[in-house]
């Protein structure tokens, strides 16, 4: 079976009527002239009335019905009578559905310039609001943090515990692997300087004193802000999808004391132990670096017990209780803030974990310097 | 026109058992699906209405038996063929299953883009009319989530009939929408069905609906887990020797509600 080429002319030059004969097959590979070329004819001859004749018409499908929808919405907007006749009776029914309805008219977006993102003022704005709604929701939890321990608050226990776990004893291997290379790492960066004078000794006091204050605790806190964060973000991210915070909230319970308060207490409850488990593998590490370098391992623990001070254990805790509550905050409002399709989920968790490590970074720079001007 | 009785039946669903595990859902259901019906498959909630329906897609392989297309068997069948019989194929899913990621336009253009040859100008075309059909005209560039319920589920049906399918499968679809709509939804789906000449395939428990659209059914029991009702849905209700086929089609609570003539 051959296919004619589809093919539509305008026939009657009287201003009053004019028909327009279809033939050939109206089917998807036949590619028939565009609307937009039959615009013009039509636009030039601007008939009182058009009737569409179906008579010598082919096999038929979409293509077809797209195009006399068209006709048809073209007419209505230039005020001819559009009609059909002959056609097949599939047609005749499903233009009839399809012109049922009067089409939407969306209202006009204001399309801006790309580039307008990097506009500083807006960049600033963007900020400025980000640390606003952060702040906002410190506050929050801080009231439900108050409800809780006067023993009002709607937390489960239940749901602390299987966040302590999910975030803790499952990252175990995770943490081991990045801080034992951590520590090599800093192990070798001070082989490399130290060995100039002589010193390798030292290594053990930079590894140490190097895990203690800011490895350890730094590179826990972002291996938790991409695994716990943008797991917390993507957990209350889908609920918001799924109308359970809604639920939440109409069963007269606050989502921030039942959802976002036993996460962050979990994470404050298990970073300072992961921290000082990141540690202890961290100087591990700097010994197998120091071992290489002819180092004995009682020289090395010697060593490494005289620099070891409880400021230094202070100093990365307190930053560990910190960094706590930032990867909960970034992941929790992302979460509870996201949108509610599956793209907006993915878009809440990268959120997370973007903010996370701005705000741990920020805030590492901020307690250095503080302790710094304290000398502690 | 070829008449319907002269070919195999359009779906045959032969022996089929529907198991998770050792837990069977169904077993032995055995019915023909033709030409042009629209066939409601009913039965209580958590029957396997739905897994059945999910089966029929080749979601879900069955434990035994088999379901045929045209007389050619879905399950036995290569990929590229199971390929070739999914796009005669329009399925609108329960909650809808648009893709909320991208626009309604995006979401009809996609299997348009994949399975047929029309240019990028004719698709375009094709989707505003696909969406005229159902009623969302102009709504192109708008999100899932930035539209009703209703206007999702006739969204989805426009993107079920993109590609102009031969049969089209339909979980629950008036369910959540108000009798009004849900009644508009009926018949749309008569409307489209009767110009495009598919068969259709609806899981309901709606009573409106089966009596106002169906002419061939299958009841789905959850006491012996198989097919007790095969029919035309008004017919089951006036004649069927099944009182609880009776009860949920008249929709009363007494055992026994078969009226005296």
């Amino acid at each position: 079976m051959s296919l004619r080429p589809p093919q539509y002319s305008l026939l009657g030059n009287n201003q009053h009527a004019t028909s327009l004969v279809l033939t050939g097959d109206w089917v998807q590979g036949q590619n028939p002239e565009n609307f937009g070329a039959f615009q013009g004819e039509l636009a030039r001859a601007h008939p009182g009335s058009l009737t569409a004749d179906g008579a010598q018409l082919g096999t038929w499908d979409s293509v077809l019905m797209a195009f006399l929808l068209q006709c048809h919405d073209y007419c209505q907007t230039q005020g001819i009578i559009f009609e059909i006749r002959n056609m097949p009776e599939g047609v005749d029914k499903l233009l009839a559905v399809a012109t049922a309805v009067e089409p939407h008219d969306p209202p006009a977006e204001k399309s801006a310039f790309w580039l307008s993102v990097l506009s500083p003022v807006k960049v600033l704005h963007t900020v400025w609001e980000d640390i606003q709604g952060s702040l906002g929701f410190i506050g929050e939890v801080s009231i439900a943090l108050a409800r809780l321990f006067r023993g009002k608050a709607n937390t489960r226990f239940t749901d602390f515990l299987k966040f302590c776990f999910q975030a803790g004893p499952d990252a175990f291997a995770i943490i081991s692997l990045t801080s034992v290379l951590v520590g090599m790492i800093l192990g070798y960066l001070g082989a490399v300087q130290l060995s100039q004078f002589g010193a390798e000794i030292y290594v053990a006091d930079l590894v140490v004193i190097g895990m203690l204050r800011e490895m350890g605790v730094l590179m826990t806190a972002v291996v938790m802000a991409g695994r716990t964060g943008a797991a917390y973000a993507a957990q209350l991210g889908t609920m918001q999808t799924n109308e359970e915070i809604d639920a939440i909230t109409t069963m007269g319970i606050s989502p921030v004391e039942f959802l976002v308060v036993p996460r962050m207490l979990a994470l404050i409850m298990i970073m300072p132990l992961l921290t000082i488990y990141a540690d202890l593998l961290g100087i591990v590490g700097g010994g197998i670096v120091a071992g290489g370098m002819g180092i004995s391992p009682v020289q090395y623990i010697t060593q490494a017990q005289a620099a070891l001070t409880f400021t230094d254990i202070f100093v990365g805790l307190l930053k560990a209780l910190v960094f706590a509550v930032l990867i909960a905050v970034a992941g929790c409002r992302a979460g509870i803030n996201s949108g509610r399709s599956s793209a907006a989920v993915g878009q809440a968790a990268t959120n997370a974990v973007v903010t996370a490590i701005v705000y741990l970074i920020v805030a590492d720079a901020a307690v250095n310097i503080v302790f710094q001007q304290l000398s502690i | 026109m070829t008449e319907p009785n002269e070919q195999p039946a359009h779906i045959e669903v032969r022996d089929l058992t529907m198991a998770y595990g050792s837990d069977v859902i169904q077993h032995d259901l055995n019915f023909n699906i033709n030409n042009g019906d629209i066939f409601v498959i009913m039965g209580g909630s958590g029957c396997g209405k739905s897994t059945l329906l999910k089966h029929m897609l080749g979601l879900i392989k069955p434990s035994r038996g088999d379901i045929l297309y045209n007389g050619t068997s879905f399950f036995q069948a290569s990929d590229s063929e199971q390929g070739l019989m999914r796009q005669g194929w329009g399925i609108s899913y329960q909650s809808g299953g648009l893709f909320s990621a991208m626009t309604l336009g995006e979401n009809i253009t996609l299997p348009l883009e994949l399975y047929t040859r029309y240019t990028t100008a004719e698709i375009t075309d094709i989707v505003a009319y696909k969406l005229a059909l159902v009623g969302l005209g102009g709504y192109q560039s708008y999100y899932p989530s930035q539209i009703s319920g209703g206007m999702q589920k006739r969204a989805a049906l426009a993107r079920a009939i993109a590609l102009d399918p031969k049969i089209l499968f339909f979980d629950e679809p008036s369910a959540g929408l108000d009798p009004i709509s849900s009644r508009l939804l009926d018949e749309l789906i008569m409307q489209i069905k009767e110009s495009m000449g598919a068969t259709v395939v609806i899981v309901t428990h709606e009573l409106a609906s089966i009596f106002a659209i169906a002419n061939n059914s299958v009841y789905l029991d959850n006491n012996s887990h198989t097919m007790i009702a095969y029919g035309n849905p008004a017919d089951l209700r006036d004649n069927s020797e099944q009182p609880i086929v009776r009860q949920f089609l008249t929709r009363s609570a007494a055992a026994d509600t078969k009226e005296t003539p």
